[in-house]
């Protein structure tokens, strides 16, 4: 379908045509501008700032039936964890009426024959937890923050009392756990390059995904189709000014996370800069498929929404592991193209330049990218006819 | 007065539902997303990919590796016989983490000295690490309670015995579930209210509107109504769905449900008119609704806790209507919470509505003089 030669020069003329034009639109609508630069800046100040999963100061509530030496130690190792500020409760039915009220979200309670039993050789006194089970992930940790500070507790006991041979009765196996490329848990260092990805994929969609139904809607695609402009310059000419301000946009999210969050990135530049270019193209391709489908803005926006930003909240591995999930929903997270990019973007910055991570993502998402623009291609030819 | 509020509302749930488009795009995509996004959104790990360096082999060690194999959180992906390999399955992401057994590991068992084991996990994403170390910790555990019972230890001075309230099993999926149906409700009603004017002056049929009798407080009602109930209809199908279909509990009352639910309904109404009101054109509109939307979600606690985030963040929640319906809709779901128990919750979000609501009339009026 190349055209013939003499129309050969000014496809290029038509293209920088439609490009200026679409620039101009841009420039005088100054929400496309907000889209790509500001909207970045707030949410990934919000959310850099505001998403954490590394709970500090957990309100714990501390109950010794029999307040002694034993349980006065067991609180101090408590008060020293930045993890939690323990308030002592003077009864158990106190302390249930804070949890219930969700002033403290634990309680710890020592019973009245702890040290009793502590002294006697044959029973394991016991340490009763009650925990606000609730929010169950939080639970979880709060409950291995206390097992920590419980397990110090019995250490030092040990220790002190120099019973070194009965360290290795009562805890036989130790485990050392070191944990590669985020050794202290940092949750930002990880959701950071997430949100960067999160936040691309829905501004991507929204700048394409309202320009063709607007044209529709306003008949000014037909205007623009009796026109000697081929189908793929009308594409390019629409992706372009699009993709220079998205991908300004990206470059001010990475500058964020670098400078003014301390997200080490250990990656090369141009892989950043080649793989955010790819992941560009998909969302840009896919809100331009969404407007030629729906024809109508009311329906693209809803669409843009609900299928970009959602799925790249929640089935991109951002927050909730992929692999945990059952089979049908992982085959189902293949088509999210944020799930590529997340991976791609936690490599470059905390590991490095992984040849064995970065090479199938970015294959995944050329392939993504190549998807969505020639069925929007395919679309806009059937449509018109 | 009420007749024509009534005419108007009746026209809008005409205009929303007549395109076959828009009424699938209100009904269907809600129901989906509950359905997937609730399989997906758990913090519950299982089929974590594990690597095992078992440099010991022997009986013990084989015993350590089969708990692990036996847990259901872990998955055994690859056997390792060299150090060099632990970097090359941990950097491909082929395993999460990497459990290594030391040559000495079960003659120092035998012979009473502490022993370690090491494990090496991908911090990548430091959430599932953490997660993923827990139950490693248990297991390990419990495999020294096991060794010390067969081998007639002395009993560990102390042991720590956990109850949770109101999720026994810390299933997070009853966590989430409350949480999503906030999210789906919150999405819906937006999306029918805020649109709404900017449609019409795109259109220019605001114009003939306001030509017509119908005095500005007549339209906000009118405009207000199809949010109201067509939020109320989906909000009551997904809460069906998810305790008959997801088995998450339901402990509180349907009446507590329903005030919280109207109230939640009434702010999400104001801010969405709020923005109709403020755009000038559709994309405008939409605009407002994300840079509203994404905000209130990720704020709202329903993935991250707002107790971890810093001061001045927590403070800007209080705005959010998110934050009040969530802890309304888990209290009533896990804890059987009384009307009393979440007044707290009930009167920041009544405020909300009426501050919003009265925005959102006062801007109608105001644009157009």
């Amino acid at each position: 379908m190349s055209p013939p030669t003499p129309r050969r020069g000014s496809s290029w003329m038509r293209m920088g045509g439609l490009i200026r034009k679409e620039s101009l639109q841009i420039l005088r609508d100054p929400a496309s501008i907000a889209i790509a630069f500001l909207l970045p800046v707030v949410l990934l100040l919000i959310f850099g700032y505001g998403v954490s999963l590394n709970a500090k100061h957990i309100p714990l509530a501390f109950v010794a039936d029999a307040p002694d030496k034993e349980s006065a130690a067991l609180l101090a190792s408590f008060n020293h964890s930045s993890y939690f500020s323990p308030r002592i409760a003077p009864n158990l039915a106190t302390a249930e009426r804070w949890l219930l009220n969700r002033q403290v979200d634990a309680i710890v309670h020592v019973p009245s024959d702890f040290s009793a039993q502590l002294h006697t050789a044959s029973q394991s006194a016991p340490l009763q937890l009650i925990i606000n089970g609730v929010d169950a992930n939080q639970a979880r940790l709060t409950q291995a923050y206390i097992q920590a500070g419980w397990q110090s507790w019995l250490a030092a006991r040990t220790q002190a009392a120099g019973l070194e041979h009965s360290a290795a009765a009562a805890q036989p196996v130790a485990l050392a756990a070191r944990i590669w490329f985020n050794p202290e848990l940092r949750s930002r260092d990880y959701l950071v390059p997430g949100l960067i990805a999160v936040i691309m994929t829905l501004i991507g969609a929204l700048l394409t995904a309202l320009v063709m139904a607007r044209e529709w809607e306003r008949g000014t695609l037909e205007a623009l189709m009796v026109t000697p402009v081929h189908i793929n310059e009308l594409l390019i000419g629409k992706l372009v000014p699009y993709f220079v301000l998205g991908m300004g946009g990206m470059a001010l999210s990475v500058a964020m996370a670098v400078w003014l969050f301390g997200v080490p990135f250990l990656g090369s530049w141009w892989l950043l800069v080649l793989t955010s270019a790819l992941f560009l193209l998909t969302a840009l391709g896919m809100g331009l498929f969404i407007s030629i489908v729906a024809r109508n803005q009311f329906v693209a926006s809803l669409i843009a929404i609900i299928t970009t930003f959602l799925p790249a909240f929640m089935l991109s591995g951002f927050i909730f592991d992929i692999g945990s999930m059952p089979g049908w929903l992982q085959n189902l997270t293949y088509l999210v193209s944020a799930r590529y990019f997340i991976v791609i973007l936690h490599t470059l910055f905390l590991a490095g330049d992984v040849a064995s991570v970065l090479w199938p993502n970015t294959l995944a998402l050329l392939a993504i990218a190549l998807f969505f623009i020639a069925a929007s291609r395919r679309k806009i030819r059937k449509s018109l006819e | 007065m009420w007749q024509r509020i009534i005419a108007l509302a009746i026209k809008e749930f005409q205009s929303l539902l007549r395109d076959p488009k828009s009424r699938f795009v209100i009904v269907g995509p809600p129901l989906i997303q509950l359905l997937v996004f609730t399989f997906a959104a758990t913090f519950d790990l299982s089929n974590i990919p594990i690597a095992i360096y078992n440099q010991d082999g022997g009986q013990a060690a084989q015993a350590l590796v089969a708990r692990f194999e036996g847990s259901g959180h872990f998955k055994n992906v690859a056997t390792i016989h060299r150090e060099s390999d632990i970097a090359r399955v941990i950097d491909s992401r082929e395993a999460l983490m990497v459990l290594t057994i030391g040559p000495r590991f079960e003659a120092d068992l035998r012979s009473h000295q502490p022993t370690t084991v090491q494990l090496i996990i991908d911090g990548r994403n430091s959430n599932t690490a953490a997660i993923a170390l827990s139950y490693a910790n248990t297991l390990i555990a419990d495999f020294n309670t096991q060794w010390q019972t067969r081998h007639q230890l002395r009993a560990p001075p102390s042991v720590i015995v956990t109850r949770a309230w109101f999720n026994p099993n810390l299933e997070s999926r009853w966590f989430i579930v409350p949480g999503i149906v906030a999210i789906l409700m919150l999405v819906v009603v937006m999306v029918v209210t805020a649109l709404s004017v900017a449609r019409e002056r795109e259109q220019g049929t605001f114009d003939q509107l306001l030509v017509t009798p119908l005095r500005p407080v007549e339209i906000l009602i009118g405009k207000a109504i199809p949010g109201f109930v067509i939020g109320l209809l989906e909000g009551s199908m997904i809460i069906l769905l998810a305790v008959n279909a997801f088995a998450v509990p339901f402990e509180g009352h349907v009446l507590t449900l329903y005030i919280g639910m109207g109230l939640f309904l009434l702010s999400a109404i104001g801010i969405g008119l709020m923005i109709s009101a403020l755009a000038a054109t559709l994309q405008q509109a939409v605009l407002g609704v994300f840079l509203f939307l994404v905000p209130a979600i990720i704020l709202s606690g329903f993935a991250t806790p707002i107790a971890n985030m810093p001061p001045f963040v927590q403070d800007l929640t209080l705005i959010n209507p998110m934050r009040y319906f969530m802890i309304i809709l888990r209290g009533i779901f896990l804890e059987g919470s009384s009307f009393q128990s979440l007044q707290n919750q009930f009167w920041p979000l009544a405020i909300i509505g009426l501050v919003t609501l009265a925005a959102a009339g006062w801007l109608f009026r105001h644009r157009m003089n």
